[in-house]
C-alpha cells in the first residue's frame, strides 16, 4: 500500500512537472501531448469506476465521450454561428463558456448511462459486453446519419471556448484546467472506493449473491457507478473535443471505447492511478512509435497481447508487486 | 412503392442476412463451445476477402480466389487459436476483450502494411453477372442470388455437421462438459482449433463474397462483427439454428428499415 | 406455545420430472434450533434457496414473522430479518475480513448510498461488524485479506457476516461443512448460544453436531418430509433409519 501511495504522488507530479519543463523549454507541442493524456487519464478514471470497482466490462463508454463531444460541439456551433438552438419550449443561443458545457456533457453523459444502464445491467457476462458494444454503435450511426451538425465530416469549432479568468488559448492554461479536472476525478475516485458505496459495489462485482442475503441490491449498485462512470468520460469527452477545436462521429466509435480500456489494463484495473499511467504510456507510445512507423498499432497489440497473456496487474501491479483486483 | 421494388429489398434483405449468418454461425459457435467472445471475428472476414482480391488479381479466377479466402481465413484461424485463443478458454471476459482487441490492431494494421490504405476491387466473374428474370418479371442480380443459395447451402452443410455427424456430437458434448468430452478420449485442442478455423473459414468466404458487391478494404469487418453480435444476442448463444433466424431478421430489418423509414 | 418466526406451507418446486421440493411444512420457533437432515439429493439446499429467495417455489409458501414473503426477493427477505449463511462460503475474497463484515453492516444500516464519508471512519458500521467478528473469534484477522484465510476461518467469517444482520431468524447451510473436530467443536459452542438470540433453521450434515444442537429434526428424503420431531424421536423413526441404511447398504 505504502509503495502504491508513492507511485500515485510521483505519477501526479511527474504529470505536472513535464508540461511545466516544456514550458520552459518552449516545446508547446509537448504540452498539448500531456493535455490530450490527461484528458484520457479523464475518460478512464470515469470508466476504471464502472471497470475496476463494479467489474462492468463496457465496451461502449465512447457513447459518453462522444456524447460530452457533441454537447460541446453543437453548443458552440450555435454559439458561433450566431444561430438559436431550438429545445422544444427552449430556445438558446448556444454558449461559449465551459463551465456551462461541461455542465451539460456530464447530464447529457449521466442521463444516456442511466438509460443504457437500465437496460444492459439486466444482462451479464458476454451479453452486458455485447450490449454495450452495440449501444455505443447505436451512437455512431446516429452521429453518421445527423446532418445538421456535420454527419460523417463532424464539426469544426474555431476558437476553444472560453473560462473565466483565464486564456484558454494559453496551452499551459487550458492543461492546467484539463489536469485540476482529473485531479477532481481522482478525488471523486478516491473517496467513492473507500465509502460505504464503493464498499458495496466491490463486494457486487464479487460476490453479488452475497451482497443481496445482506440487503443491498447489486443492480442497483451497479447502476449507480455506471452512471457516475458515464458522466466523468463525458466531461472528458467536451474537454478533449475543445482541445481538437472539433468534434466527429470517431469520438462515439468502439475502437475508441476499446482503447479506454487499454489505458487502463496497462496501467492497472481497479487502482487509482491505473488509467493515469496507462494514459501517459498510451500517448507516449502513440507519439513515439507513431514517428517511428505508420503501423505503430501493431505494436500496439503485441504489447497489449503480452499485458493479458503475462502480466496482467498492469504497471502499477508490476511496480508493487501486487495482483490486482479481478474483473 | 411498386411490388417489385419491395420483393427485390425482401431479396436484398435476405442476401444481406445470410452473410450476416455466416459470421454470426462461427462466432456463436464459438460462444456456445469455448465460452470466448471473440472481438477479432471481424479480421477473419477482412482476410478472406484481401485474399479473394489478391488472388482474383493474380489469377483471374473467381473460384480460385473464393478458395484462397477460405484458405487463408482458416489459416489465420487456426494458427491465432493454437497461439493465443487457447490461453484464453479459462480466462475472464475482460481479458478476452483485450487480447481479441489487440488482434484486431495486429491485423487491421498489419493488412494495411501488406496492402495499403486504398481498397482493393474483386469483380464479380462474367458467368455470374448480369440480372437473372425470376417469376413474375423480376429482373434480379444473378450474383445476390447465388449468394442467397450458398448461404443456405451452409446453413444446411452446418445443420448436418453438428446435428448428424461424429464431431458435431462431440461439439454439443464439449459445450455441456468439457472434461467428460477428453476423459471419453477426444482431442479436446484439436477439435477447438478445428472448430475456430471452421467459424474463420465461414467469415473468410462471407468476406470474400461481400468483397465483389462492396469494396475491400481494411476494417471492412467490425461493422458486420457488430452486427453479428447483435444476431447472437437475438438467436441465443451457441444455436446455429437461432443464429439463422436472428440473421434473416437483421438482414431484412436493416435493409427494409433503410427503405421505409426516414 | 408462540407464534413461529419463520414458516414454510406446502412449499413445491419440481425441475421438470424431478420434485426437488414436495409439499414442505416447516416451523421455527422463537429460541429453537431446528435441523434439516436428509441423504445427498433429498433437496435441502433447494429447500433453503426457496426460503431464502433465490428460486421461486411452484407452490406452497414462505412466512417471516407472520408476513407472508413468498414474492418477496433475496433483498427484502433479507431486510424483513432473515440471515443467510452459504454452504460454500460466498465471501469478497480480495477484501479484508473487516470488510466483509462491514458489508453486512452497511447491509444492516440500509444506507449503502453514502459515497463521501470514508467506511473506515463510520463508528457505528465498524462496530457492528467489529464485535460480529470477536464473537466468532476473528478479531485478530480483522486486516487479513480474506482469500488467506484457512477454510475453518472463513466457515466463521459466513457466520460472522450474519450476525452483523441481527436477523430475526439463521438460515445456515452446513455451516459445520469441510471443519475438523476442533472448528466443529467451537461452531457447536458458539450456535448454542446463539439461539436465545435468534432461532437458527440448520441444514447440516455433521450429525453429531445436530444431535447435540437441535431442539427438533426434520428429515427430508427426495423433497418430502418423511419424519420431524424431537431429536429422540428421529432416533427411534422406523421411516429415518431405512432412509439412511436403506441407502447405505
Amino acid at each position: 500500500m505504502i509503495v502504491e501511495r508513492w507511485i500515485n504522488w510521483v505519477t501526479l507530479l511527474a504529470f505536472m512537472v513535464v508540461p511545466l519543463w516544456a514550458l520552459v523549454t518552449d516545446e508547446p507541442f509537448t504540452i498539448t501531448l500531456a493535455t490530450r493524456a490527461a484528458i484520457l487519464a479523464l475518460a478512464a478514471v470515469g470508466l476504471n469506476i464502472a471497470l475496476g470497482i463494479g467489474g462492468l466490462v463496457s465496451l461502449g463508454h465512447a457513447a459518453f465521450f462522444g456524447l460530452g463531444g457533441y454537447a460541446m460541439g453543437i453548443l458552440a456551433f450555435h454559439a458561433q454561428n450566431y444561430t438559436p438552438l431550438e429545445l422544444g419550449p427552449f430556445t438558446t443561443e448556444g454558449t461559449k463558456s465551459m463551465p456551462v458545457i461541461w455542465l451539460t456533457a456530464i447530464i447529457a453523459a449521466a442521463l444516456a448511462g442511466l438509460i443504457i444502464g437500465l437496460l444492459s445491467l439486466r444482462t451479464a457476462g458476454v451479453y452486458f459486453i455485447m450490449i454495450t458494444l452495440a449501444f455505443g454503435q447505436m451512437f455512431f450511426y446516429f452521429a453518421i446519419s445527423w446532418s445538421a451538425y456535420g454527419g460523417e465530416d463532424g464539426l469544426s469549432i474555431y476558437v476553444r471556448n472560453g473560462f473565466p479568468g483565464l486564456n484558454t488559448l494559453v496551452p499551459i492554461q487550458f492543461f492546467g484546467i484539463c489536469f485540476v479536472a482529473l485531479c477532481l476525478s481522482l478525488y471523486v475516485h478516491w473517496r467513492l472506493r473507500s465509502s460505504p458505496f464503493g464498499l458495496a459495489l466491490n463486494a457486487a462485482r464479487q460476490v453479488p449473491q452475497r451482497v443481496e442475503t445482506v440487503g443491498l441490491n447489486p443492480y442497483r449498485l451497479k447502476l449507480v457507478a455506471f452512471v457516475i462512470s458515464a458522466a466523468i468520460t463525458g466531461l472528458a469527452g467536451a474537454l478533449f473535443a475543445d482541445l481538437n477545436r472539433f468534434v466527429s462521429p470517431a469520438m462515439f466509435s468502439w475502437q475508441l471505447s476499446g482503447e479506454l480500456i487499454v489505458l487502463i489494463i496497462i496501467g492497472g484495473v481497479g487502482r487509482l492511478m491505473g488509467p493515469v499511467i496507462g494514459a501517459a504510456i498510451f500517448v507516449a507510445l502513440e507519439h513515439w512509435l507513431g514517428g517511428l512507423t505508420d503501423f505503430w498499432h501493431i505494436w500496439l497489440g503485441v504489447i497489449l497481447l503480452l499485458i493479458v497473456l503475462f502480466g496482467r496487474g498492469g504497471v502499477v501491479g508490476l511496480l508493487t508487486g501486487k495482483a490486482g483486483p479481478h474483473v | 412503392m411498386s411490388t417489385i421494388l419491395i420483393i427485390e429489398q425482401v431479396l436484398n434483405g435476405l442476401q444481406f442476412g445470410v452473410m450476416l449468418f455466416l459470421m454470426a454461425a462461427g462466432l456463436t459457435l464459438i460462444f456456445g463451445v469455448m465460452g470466448l467472445i471473440n472481438l477479432a471475428h471481424g479480421s477473419f472476414y477482412m482476410v478472406g476477402a484481401f485474399a479473394a482480391a489478391a488472388t482474383a488479381g493474380a489469377t483471374g479466377s473467381f473460384l480460385l480466389a473464393l478458395v484462397a479466402a477460405l484458405a487463408a481465413a482458416a489459416l489465420a484461424g487456426a494458427l491465432v487459436e493454437m497461439v493465443v485463443i487457447r490461453r484464453l478458454y479459462k480466462a475472464a471476459h475482460l481479458d478476452q476483450v483485450l487480447a481479441t482487441f489487440a488482434l484486431i490492431l495486429i491485423f487491421s494494421e498489419g493488412t494495411r502494411w501488406v496492402f495499403g490504405s486504398f481498397p482493393l476491387f474483386l469483380e464479380i466473374p462474367a458467368w455470374l453477372s448480369g440480372p437473372v428474370a425470376l417469376p413474375g418479371g423480376i429482373l434480379y442480380p444473378v450474383y445476390r442470388l447465388t449468394l442467397i443459395v450458398i448461404g443456405v447451402l451452409v446453413a444446411l452443410g452446418l445443420w448436418w455437421l453438428t446435428a448428424r455427424t461424429r464431431i458435431g456430437v462431440q461439439i454439443r458434448a464439449g459445450e455441456n462438459d468439457r472434461e467428460m468430452i477428453a476423459a471419453l478420449g477426444v482431442d479436446i485442442s484439436k477439435l477447438y482449433t478445428l472448430v475456430f478455423a471452421l467459424g474463420a473459414a465461414l467469415a473468410g468466404l462471407a468476406g470474400a463474397l461481400v468483397g465483389a458487391i462492396q469494396s475491400v478494404q481494411v476494417g471492412m469487418g467490425e461493422p458486420v462483427l457488430i452486427l453479428a453480435f447483435v444476431v447472437i444476442v437475438i438467436g441465443g448463444i451457441g444455436s446455429i439454428k437461432g443464429a439463422f433466424v436472428g440473421a434473416l431478421l437483421v438482414g431484412l430489418t436493416d435493409t427494409l428499415g433503410g427503405i421505409f423509414l426516414p | 406455545m408462540s407464534d413461529p418466526i419463520l414458516a414454510t406451507r406446502g412449499l413445491s418446486k419440481s425441475f421438470g420430472a424431478l420434485k426437488a421440493t414436495d409439499d414442505v411444512s416447516i416451523d421455527l420457533l422463537p429460541g429453537e434450533i431446528h435441523a434439516i437432515i436428509g441423504p445427498n439429493g433429498a433437496g435441502k439446499s433447494t429447500l433453503i434457496e426457496q426460503i431464502s429467495g433465490g428460486l421461486r417455489p411452484d407452490a406452497g409458501s414462505v412466512h417471516l414473522m407472520g408476513q407472508d414473503v413468498t414474492h418477496q426477493n433475496t433483498q427484502a427477505r433479507a431486510k424483513a430479518g432473515l440471515g443467510r449463511t452459504f454452504q460454500i462460503s460466498a465471501l469478497a475474497m480480495e477484501d479484508t475480513v473487516l470488510e466483509n463484515a462491514l458489508l453486512g453492516a452497511i447491509g444492516q444500516s440500509a444506507r449503502p448510498w453514502r459515497f463521501w464519508s470514508g467506511v473506515a471512519g463510520d463508528r457505528t458500521l465498524v462496530e457492528r461488524a467489529f464485535n460480529a467478528l470477536e464473537r466468532v473469534g476473528l478479531s485478530d484477522a480483522a486486516d487479513e485479506r480474506t482469500a488467506n484465510l484457512s477454510h475453518g476461518q472463513r466457515r466463521q467469517l459466513e457466520i460472522a457476516v450474519a450476525l452483523t444482520l441481527s436477523p430475526k431468524a439463521f438460515v445456515m447451510d452446513e455451516p459445520m461443512a469441510g471443519l475438523g473436530a476442533e472448528g466443529s467443536k467451537f461452531l457447536t459452542g458458539f450456535l448454542d448460544t446463539l439461539r436465545d438470540e435468534a432461532p437458527i433453521l440448520l441444514v447440516e450434515h455433521d450429525m453429531d453436531a445436530v444431535f447435540a444442537l437441535a431442539d427438533r429434526i426434520t428429515v427430508l428424503v427426495y423433497g418430502k418430509v418423511i419424519a420431524s420431531g424431537t431429536t429422540d424421536d428421529i432416533r427411534r423413526s422406523a421411516e429415518v433409519r431405512e432412509a439412511y441404511l436403506g441407502e447405505d447398504a
